[in-house]
């Protein structure tokens, strides 16, 4: 038999140019701007799809493969985890604190971007970007799942997990991360590139998985750091599309780089507000540290953001605006978080502690131009207190900012004695900001943020009750009913870690397991 | 000191998450299907409108015609959430990797009829852009549909799409004497009299609004005909009985596929259709609408590789689709 | 100049690769936090193939980095020898 001379092998580039590229064509039967209907009124022009640069050429069938492989690894140490009481081996039953905020902060946000990626993954009508944000919208769901999963076994052991789904849609702190995610899905498709794949993506994550999920490691948490490690893998691939969507456009046409810059100042200062969460999370509820939220910040965020936006200066873009307030914040805002969860703990669906001596040593040491100055006599106050009988539960609802929705508990920038207070009069109503980042987004858009589901304002307005609670009633307890409309049991997902459940089980399973009963 | 804590046993607070139990009551244990679908979509209290969209919520029901009291009715038979997912596709891409690697190998390629390998490349490679367009309009229903349970498989649906494209791809690569065929083929999806009815359904469903519509016109009608013709009837028989059965092997991923895939799809109308009689009138209009187009567009298709014979085992297709709606509760 | 990263999951199958990283781009300097290893370099970055396979004596595709990579910075350039990271500052 006769062989062929074998054909030339192709390289990666060129085939995966082969497997994508020639898929699409200009419709004739129904126009272009029909089927791509949203591609147009933000005002971004795009010359030439064909120019998009694939960052990594996975095929389906690469895809399939080595997404089954990560799979495979994880929930095998998911189920071991699991099987083998797992979360009994974690530093101390204050972390699992961490985990609960994990579930019910950022899990949704992960299937947010699902939905996302595949709004734009319909939208965009270049092939090159539609594939590459639809991979991403299926890695998204996989996030979502996988801390779902992982963090089942802790629902089944722990308080403040079990109504994670109807919380985030009602209790106040988690409208701080829904608004977030639902501001940059209701964007056009090109902002919410730049807001999710760029801003958050590429600039923040690491900040969340990196150094947190390897904390959580070195709290005995394998399965959060599994599943942490293994969603942060594909995240290497959603920053390299983040990158290469912001090149795309800034190369398109010069018109497009004074949105994406709004976008770019806009986006980095929303993500940054969110994080406050995870600083909060970094310094405080890890029980075992491996670096402050200001180290990590200054890793991440300053070296190699830095280095990003050198990079992007060759386009005409400047770092994000407010920076230098950002960069004095790093200093405060993890403390003036947990200060104000410590506040409030009577309405959150976590436990909140005073920090031990050695953590609050820890805490000075990391920050010493901020700690022993303003939080450290604030908290060792609250913990006398506490323990003359006077745990201080603060019953004030707070004052939210507009635009972030965190309570007003930022201070001015060069002084961090003073709140920092901002308001703007639109339309006959008077609306109030947490800084001048928050309240320039405001202006920029007013129509669509004064549409903002205020937790604070809708308790006001008596729409946080349960249907049939009459609360003219005689002896209506206002709070009680909010607790009831969150779904939070009361003493068992709120209050000091100090004589809950979640302490009183973990430490009497662990001495089944470490004494002969 | 090691601490076994295997050994100790406690027992759970609850089995699974609240809004799960509400579903299937408190003493039971979850599925990860069920952790990983039920509720996951966000139902209340969105902040803002969509700029691109501002009569409606971000994720809402009232964008189809089709109601349903609750939309976690829709279950996908094959428990698909992204792990199971996966894994039963690398399974399915292995399969298809020895299947090449067997077919490139032994030169079995070279080995086919000249005639019959010019019919392939003519019937297959413009087919993927059809799959490129069942890519896209998974995405939509996945973007704009109301509910995990039935969101989830479409974008499963929309990368299996995807991926079928690019299995097609290799097979032109591989049968093809160039990359060439991969242009030659979309010149025919753009021009050839004979793919523009195709084209045109396709395009048609580009601008579709309602996510049940897109779902009936490319899920149901055009799926659930072509790949019977195609890949079942033209590929498996007609051509494999005339030396083609090394074709069969390159796309035993999609018969694979389509096997596992239409079940999902018959449990997806049979809910919609059980729910009242308005959705069951509403399904049978738009099915017998986009069953009728998509037979027509076929029609010419079939004939590059059936001729003549197209018209009956077109109709005889058409017959068996029926059949099954039927057994799903659409009568046609 | 800028600094570019790449940071892998502490196993197995790493062991070789960060190895192979290491011997490739002699100014790059390990960083060892629980359960990963960060590769910080100034410049660039270069993951070469070759030296993968001769340490693991398999073929080895560049791909199979996605399996254990944590994250990573700069801009990417890959083919089917090479995974290059890179700022342009």
């Amino acid at each position: 038999m006769d062989m062929k001379v074998s054909k030339k092998k192709l390289g990666l580039k060129e085939k995966y140019q082969h497997m994508t590229r020639g898929l699409g064509w200009e419709t004739t039967y129904q126009s272009m701007d029909d089927v791509f209907p949203f591609v147009k009124y933000e005002g971004i022009k795009i010359h030439d799809w064909e120019k998009w640069e694939d960052p990594f050429r996975l095929t389906m069938d690469a895809y399939w493969k080595y997404q089954a492989e990560k799979e495979r690894k994880l929930y095998a140490i998911i189920d071991a985890y699991a099987q083998n009481n797992g979360h009994l081996s974690v530093t101390d039953a204050r972390y699992i604190n961490a985990v609960k905020l994990f579930l019910n902060g950022i899990s949704p946000l992960e299937y947010m971007a699902h939905r996302g990626f595949a709004m734009t993954g319909r939208q965009f009508p270049g092939v090159g970007p539609r594939v590459a944000c639809l991979m991403q919208s299926l890695d998204e769901i996989r996030h979502a799942q996988t801390q779902i999963h992982s963090i089942s076994n802790y629902n089944k052991y722990y308080n403040g997990f079990h109504e994670y789904r109807h919380m985030l849609e009602r209790v106040w702190y988690l409208s701080v991360p829904r608004s977030f995610f639902d501001d940059a899905v209701t964007a056009g498709p090109f902002e919410f590139m730049v807001a999710i794949g760029f801003s958050f993506e590429y600039v923040l994550t690491n900040l969340l998985f990196v150094p947190f999920v390897s904390g959580a490691a070195y709290n005995g948490d394998m399965g959060t750091m599994t599943f942490g490690f293994s969603a942060q893998s594909d995240e290497a691939r959603h920053m390299t599309l983040g990158l290469e969507v912001i090149k795309f456009i800034l190369e398109q046409d010069p018109d497009n780089l004074p949105i994406v810059q709004q976008w770019i100042d806009k986006w980095t200062w929303r993500g940054y507000r969110v994080l406050t969460l995870v600083g909060m999370m970094m310094d405080y509820m890890l029980p075992k540290r491996i670096m402050s939220w200001k180290e990590a910040w200054e890793v991440y965020f300053e070296e190699n953001g830095g280095a990003l936006f050198k990079d992007l200066a060759r386009y005409g873009i400047r770092p994000p605006k407010w920076l230098d307030q950002i960069e004095q914040d790093k200093d405060h805002i993890s403390h003036q978080a947990w200060a104000t969860f410590y506040n409030y703990a009577a309405a959150c669906n976590f436990h909140t502690w005073i920090p031990t001596d050695d953590e609050l040593d820890w805490l000075s040491q990391k920050y010493p131009n901020s700690f022993d100055k303003y939080y450290r006599p604030r908290l060792e106050h609250w913990r006398e207190e506490a323990k003359k009988g006077n745990r201080f539960y603060n019953k004030t609802l707070p004052m939210l900012c507009q635009t972030c929705q965190i309570p007003m508990i930022f201070t001015e920038p060069g002084d961090p004695t003073q709140i920092c207070y901002r308001e703007v009069d639109y339309k006959d109503n008077k609306y109030h900001f947490c800084s001048d980042g928050c309240k320039e987004i405001f202006e920029h858009e007013p129509e669509k943020y004064i549409q903002a589901w205020l937790p604070v304002h809708q308790i006001y307005q008596g729409n946080c009750f349960n249907e049939g609670v009459d609360p003219t009633a005689e002896g209506f307890d206002p709070l009680a009913a909010v607790l009831d409309y969150y779904h939070l049991n009361f003493g068992r997902d709120n209050l000091d870690f100090e004589g809950s459940e979640d302490q009183k089980n973990f430490d009497e399973w662990r001495g089944m397991a470490t004494k002969n009963v | 000191m090691h601490i076994d804590l295997r050994t100790v046993s406690i027992k759970p607070q609850r089995q699974t998450f609240d809004h799960i139990a509400r579903r299937i009551g408190p003493d039971k244990a979850a599925s990860r299907y069920q952790e990983g679908t039920l509720d996951v979509q966000a139902t209340h209290n969105f902040h803002y409108r969509p700029t691109w969209a501002p009569e409606h919520e971000i994720f809402d029901a009232s964008r189809s015609a089709i109601k349903m009291a609750d939309w976690y009715a829709f279950k996908d038979p094959r428990q698909f959430y992204y792990g199971a997912y996966t894994l039963a596709r690398a399974k399915q891409q292995e399969t298809a990797e020895s299947n090449f690697d067997f077919v490139e190998g032994r030169g079995l390629a070279d080995t086919l009829p000249a005639e019959l390998r010019d019919t392939v490349l003519k019937l297959l490679l413009p087919l993927r852009h059809a799959a490129w367009g069942g890519n896209m309009n998974g995405a939509f229903i996945t973007a704009y549909g109301y509910g995990t349970a039935l969101t989830q498989p479409c974008l499963y649906h929309s990368m299996d799409q995807l991926g079928i494209a690019q299995y097609i791809t290799r097979v032109g690569l591989l049968l093809g004497d160039d990359v060439e065929v991969l242009d030659e083929a979309k010149k025919h999806w753009m021009e050839d009299s004979a793919w523009q009815g195709l084209r045109r359904y396709v395009e048609d469903c580009f601008v579709l609004k309602d996510p049940l519509e897109v779902y009936v016109a490319q899920m149901v009608a055009l799926d659930g005909l072509l790949y019977p013709l195609v890949y079942e009837t033209i590929i498996d028989n007609v051509l494999a009985s005339q030396g083609g059965t090394p074709i069969a092997m390159l796309t035993q991923f999609m018969t694979d596929w389509y096997a596992e895939t239409r079940k999902w799809v018959d449990a997806t109308v049979k809910t919609a259709a059980a729910e009242s009689p308005e959705n069951k009138a509403q399904l049978e209009k738009w099915i017998t609408h986009w069953r009728d187009r998509a037979a027509a567009a076929l029609m010419p298709v079939a004939q590059i590789a059936l001729g003549a014979q197209a018209d009956a085992l077109t109709s005889e297709l058409v017959g068996q689709f029926n059949a099954r709606l039927a057994k799903a509760g659409v009568s046609l | 100049m800028s600094k570019v990263f790449i940071a892998l999951q502490t196993n197995d199958d790493t062991r070789s690769i960060i190895q192979a990283i290491l011997a490739d781009n002699p100014h790059a300097i390990c960083n060892e936090q629980p359960a990963m290893v960060k590769i910080d370099a100034e410049g660039s970055l270069t993951v070469r193939r070759s030296t993968i396979e001769e340490l693991i004596g398999r073929d080895f595709d560049l791909q199979e980095l996605h399996i254990n990579l944590i994250s990573l910075t700069g801009h990417v350039d890959e083919s089917d020898d090479e995974l290059t990271l890179s700022w342009n500052n």
